[in-house]
């Protein structure tokens, strides 16, 4: 029964198993990516940083999150 | 001397010399070769964050964004929609909307390829974006590259990386005539007097990476390149002499003894 509290979604190309009915801001917070310099995609989609706290996370969800490096 | 500033869309620059970040062999080596470079705006490239080790540098730590101009490029993107999704990524990190488009076509040459660059360029125009784009040096492409609302033409020297210089200055000199938009070389340059000759050549500005990033001495090189820049732009607004096939003689032929 404990199996079904988890949800499995895949972070940067990484497989990962995360708890039920978290939002993605509580995601976020959670691996300590600091939000203001970054990029978030969840499923292909640009996600709306303001709205981060109103999407909960899914079953199979694909999630990006992107930021500058240097580069030419 | 009037004040004589770089304008792209809008935005003034007085230095004339934009700097890629990659390359370089840390962050900090890159920030201070960036200062002595006296660069405005810097290249940067989108990339996943890495999950694993958050304890690496970030670029935004050694890069103040507020006081150099990032410009987020596409490199590594082969295709129209890798460069599209990179750029609306780049805007949503925080709002930027000037940027460099590049969508190569050769793994081996890297040159650009100029049917996605155009595609990309009409969309990402009609989003709001301002682009700046990296292209061939082909005189017609450029043109319609403006026409579908570029904001600055950026033609390559040579091959990216490849430190050969300009090598087709004809050509750079065509689009020059053609085009009032910023016109910036990107990529091919490997020392300094690279950069004079397309300063000389009517360019707007050039941009470096690997020729400053590469260098034995990245400081004295970004400072090298600095210095021939300035040289270029004045020597070309001070208009120089017509060539002449034969000689004249430098002092007076009266009163010779």
């Amino acid at each position: 029964m404990k199996k079904n509290n988890k949800i499995k979604i895949k972070l940067n190309g990484k497989s990962s198993t995360i708890d039920k009915n978290i939002s993605l801001k509580k995601y976020i917070n959670t691996i300590k990516i600091p939000i203001k310099k970054v990029a978030i995609e969840l499923n292909h989609q640009i996600v709306d940083k303001n709205r981060l706290n109103k999407i909960k996370l899914k079953n199979k969800d694909t999630i990006e999150i992107v930021h500058f490096i240097g580069g030419g | 001397m009037k004040k004589d500033q770089l304008i792209i869309a809008n935005k003034k620059f007085s230095s004339r010399l934009i700097v890629g970040t990659g390359k370089y062999k840390t962050m900090s080596e890159c920030a201070k070769a960036i200062k002595y470079s006296g660069a405005e705006i810097v290249t940067v490239a989108v990339r996943r964050v890495n999950i694993s080790d958050k304890k690496k540098p970030l670029l935004m730590d050694y890069i103040d964004p507020k006081k150099i101009t990032y410009l987020p490029n596409t490199a590594g993107c082969f295709t129209s929609e890798e460069a599209l999704r990179t750029l609306r990524l780049a805007r949503e990190i925080g709002g930027w909307k000037l940027v460099k488009l590049e969508v190569l076509g050769d793994k081996k040459t890297l040159f650009p390829d100029m049917v996605e660059t155009l595609k990309s360029t009409e969309v990402l125009t009609k989003e709001g974006f301002k682009v700046m784009v990296y292209c061939t040096d082909d005189p017609l492409m450029a043109k319609k590259l403006e026409d579908v609302g570029a904001s600055a033409i950026m033609p390559l020297a040579a091959p990216i990386g490849s430190g050969l210089g300009i090598q087709n200055k004809t050509n750079i000199k065509i689009i020059r005539k053609q085009t009032k938009l910023p016109l910036i070389i990107d990529a091919g340059l490997g020392q300094a007097s690279d950069a004079t000759i397309a300063m000389e050549l009517g360019c707007d500005g050039v941009l470096v990476n690997t020729a400053i990033a590469k260098a034995k001495d990245p400081f004295q090189m970004a400072l090298a390149f600095k210095n021939s820049v300035i040289a270029g732009r004045q020597s070309y607004v001070s208009g120089r002499i017509a060539k002449s096939l034969f000689g004249q003689p430098s002092s007076p032929e009266e009163g010779i003894i």
